[in-house]
């Protein structure tokens, strides 16, 4: 396994403010590594010291073989880089905008325009093409940026926080366009305040928080360690929801949460052994279930037992002292 | 608290020792022309934004002359044939606000960073969208000679001379504009930089003798106009175009131009790498 990007201990200080306090990134080539964290936890400093945008007060970076202190030139060649915020002219056309992009990586002329012709198609933006961006709806703005950052096709490509503000729709076709990319081999870099999209999209996940990573593994690892599964009983006859209580209470000693309309049950469920237990029990008794499922915690819920707060909240109340006694 | 890790096998070394790959000047010149290329699409698309560098250098050119020039020389025609390359020379310092919006604009719009994440030279943004004025700049000169030129003014020397006019014009406004670029690089927002640029330009314009002659100014002032590089400039124009001597002011003005370049193409570039 190669890594196609590499971060270790990036320290960046803004004034007073620390905004990477020593965060370590890893993404193997051809993999997406999700970076997760709320808002002012430092993903866009992360990402543009690894677009060579920024240079780390400490710490150092490989990204695509290369060093991106001792070789931004390098590193330039390899990345493709979509910002927070839409970084492509207004004024031009989305054809230009491409154009322009492919001439400054020494296209020629007539490569630069088949090229954007052959972005702009893939990102269902033909129809647009000729307009200029300031007419584009955010959603098109978004992927008029992704396929910028796509004209030298690069190794490796950072986005960050590609889906904030769009609407549901947009977002899934930028899901489904990323997705698209890792086929090609592309290792993709992605900042999201959203749980749901590092879990959809990302490979391994990096939480960040305050400048620093505060877990890193796959989503369903970071899923196990913060707390125990969920057992879930869907019956066939919700009238055979009381008889399933009371052998579930016999099995995990706990009263389950039961829905006598729906015939649904849910129950902690510590013991690994418990649903071949349950599945015998409920044979026996001929009861039937059309779904039995071990549910991981949420990925919210693991980022409240890994940072104790809330993924993505506004982090507007400061911080009262209660981590004093630490 | 349980953190999951993963193993980080050692990566191949391939870098070379003190590999640092530099982009030659042949190619940033490249990469500049290609930014030009751009501004002046925008040119093409918006002519409207040409107003600044068109409109107001003949509004100043008609109301000095029309309302002014009789009494300042005694006679309009006159008055505009020694006024018109002193507005021409004036116009370039007025017309580098415009490079200074357009880098502020780029910047603050995060255009910029599109192109520095990019493999193209770090100056290149800059360099481009500075010649990409060369372009508003001739047209500004040209809207500026054919109404002139209307009004009644004539060449009086050759065109040779007045063409070499133009060129030194529009290379002085290359040097004037780092100042421009500077400005538009330290302030915040694009709304504060008319603002601020005019402390630098009003100075420089109004303070020479584009509009009348100096021999009734007070003291310090002479003495300011005297240097200032627009009257240099100006007076170069006007021997060029008009008659008289060249080459005094031809000299003073290089020294200024490669003062002004010497001086604020570095401090441009620095306040550009410390803003982006
Ligand atoms: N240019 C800057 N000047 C001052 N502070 C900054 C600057 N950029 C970021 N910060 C601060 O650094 C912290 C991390 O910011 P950022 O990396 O943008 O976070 P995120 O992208 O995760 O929201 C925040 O506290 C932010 O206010
Ligand atoms: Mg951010």
């Amino acid at each position: 396994m190669t890594l196609a990007v590499q971060a270790e201990g990036l320290v960046k200080r803004f004034g007073t403010t620390k905004a990477l306090d020593g965060v370590d990134l890893a993404a193997p080539a051809g993999s997406i590594l999700g970076v997760l964290g709320p808002n002012g936890a430092g993903k866009t400093t992360s990402v543009r010291i690894l677009a060579t945008l920024l240079k780390p007060d400490a710490g150092n970076a490989t990204v695509a073989g290369h060093d991106v202190l001792r070789d931004p030139v390098g590193v330039r060649g390899k990345i493709g880089l979509t910002g927070q915020y839409a970084s492509v002219d207004e004024e031009l056309t989305g054809t230009e905008n491409l154009v322009l992009i492919g001439r400054l990586l020494e296209m020629s002329r007539s490569s630069a325009k088949a090229r954007a012709k052959e972005l702009l198609e893939r990102f269902g933006l033909t129809d647009a093409g000729n307009r200029a961006i300031k007419t584009y709806s955010g959603g098109m703005r978004r992927r008029l940026d992704l396929a910028a950052s796509l004209v030298g096709r690069p190794e490796v490509l950072y986005l960050d926080e590609p889906t904030t503000g769009l609407d549901p729709r947009s977002r899934n076709q930028v899901w489904d366009m990323v997705g698209a990319l890792t086929s090609e081999g592309v290792t993709v870099l992605l900042t999201t305040q959203y749980l749901e999209e590092a879990d959809q999209l990302a490979d391994r996940i990096s939480v960040i928080d305050h400048g620093r990573v505060v877990a890193e593994g796959r989503a369903d690892e970071l899923k196990r360690h913060s707390g125990s599964q969920t057992l879930q009983v869907r019956l066939s006859d919700p009238d055979d929801v009381t008889a399933t209580e009371t052998i579930l209470r016999e099995l995990t000693e706990r009263s389950p949460t039961a829905n006598h309309e729906t015939g649904l049950l849910t129950t902690p469920a510590e013991d690994p052994v418990l649903m071949s237990a349950l599945v015998r029990r409920l044979d026996e008794a001929g009861i039937v279930a059309d779904e039995l499922s071990l549910r991981l915690p949420s990925l919210d819920e693991a980022f409240l037992s890994i940072t104790g707060k809330p993924a993505g909240g506004e982090d507007s109340t400061p911080e009262s002292g209660e981590e004093s006694t630490a | 608290m349980s953190t999951t890790t993963v193993e980080r096998p050692e990566q191949a070394d391939q870098r070379s020792p003190g590999a640092t790959r530099r982009i030659g000047p042949l190619r940033t010149l490249q990469h500049g022309l290609t930014l030009a290329g751009r501004s002046v699409l925008k040119i093409r698309k918006s002519p409207e934004g040409l107003l600044d560098v068109t409109l107001q250098p003949i509004l100043f050119l008609a109301m000095f002359v029309y309302l002014l020039g009789g009494a300042i020389a005694g006679d309009t025609g006159e008055y505009l044939q020694r006024t018109l390359p002193g507005v021409m020379a004036m116009n370039m310092v007025f017309g580098s606000l415009g490079t200074g919006m357009q880098l502020n604009n780029d910047i603050t719009k995060g255009v910029f960073d599109r192109f520095r994440s990019l493999p193209v030279a770090r100056s290149a943004p800059l360099i481009g969208a500075v010649l990409g004025d060369v372009v508003r700049y001739v047209v500004s000169i040209a809207v500026l000679l054919v109404v002139a030129t209307l009004m009644g003014f004539r060449i009086e020397t050759n065109v040779v001379s007045a063409a070499a006019a133009i060129v030194l014009v529009i290379g002085f406004a290359l040097c004037v504009c780092w100042i421009s670029v500077m400005l538009g690089m330290l302030v915040k927002s694009q709304q504060a930089l008319p603002g601020v640029a005019m402390s630098f330009m009003f100075p420089l314009t109004m303070g020479s003798n584009v509009f009348a002659p100096t021999e009734t100014m007070p003291g310090w002032l002479q003495a300011w106009v005297s240097v200032n590089p627009v009257s240099k400039l100006a007076d170069t124009a006007r021997g060029l175009m008009i008659g008289g001597p060249v080459a005094g002011p031809l000299s003073a003005t290089l020294v200024w131009m490669v003062t002004l370049v010497v001086v604020f193409f570095p401090l441009a570039l620095g306040a550009y790498r410390r803003r982006v």
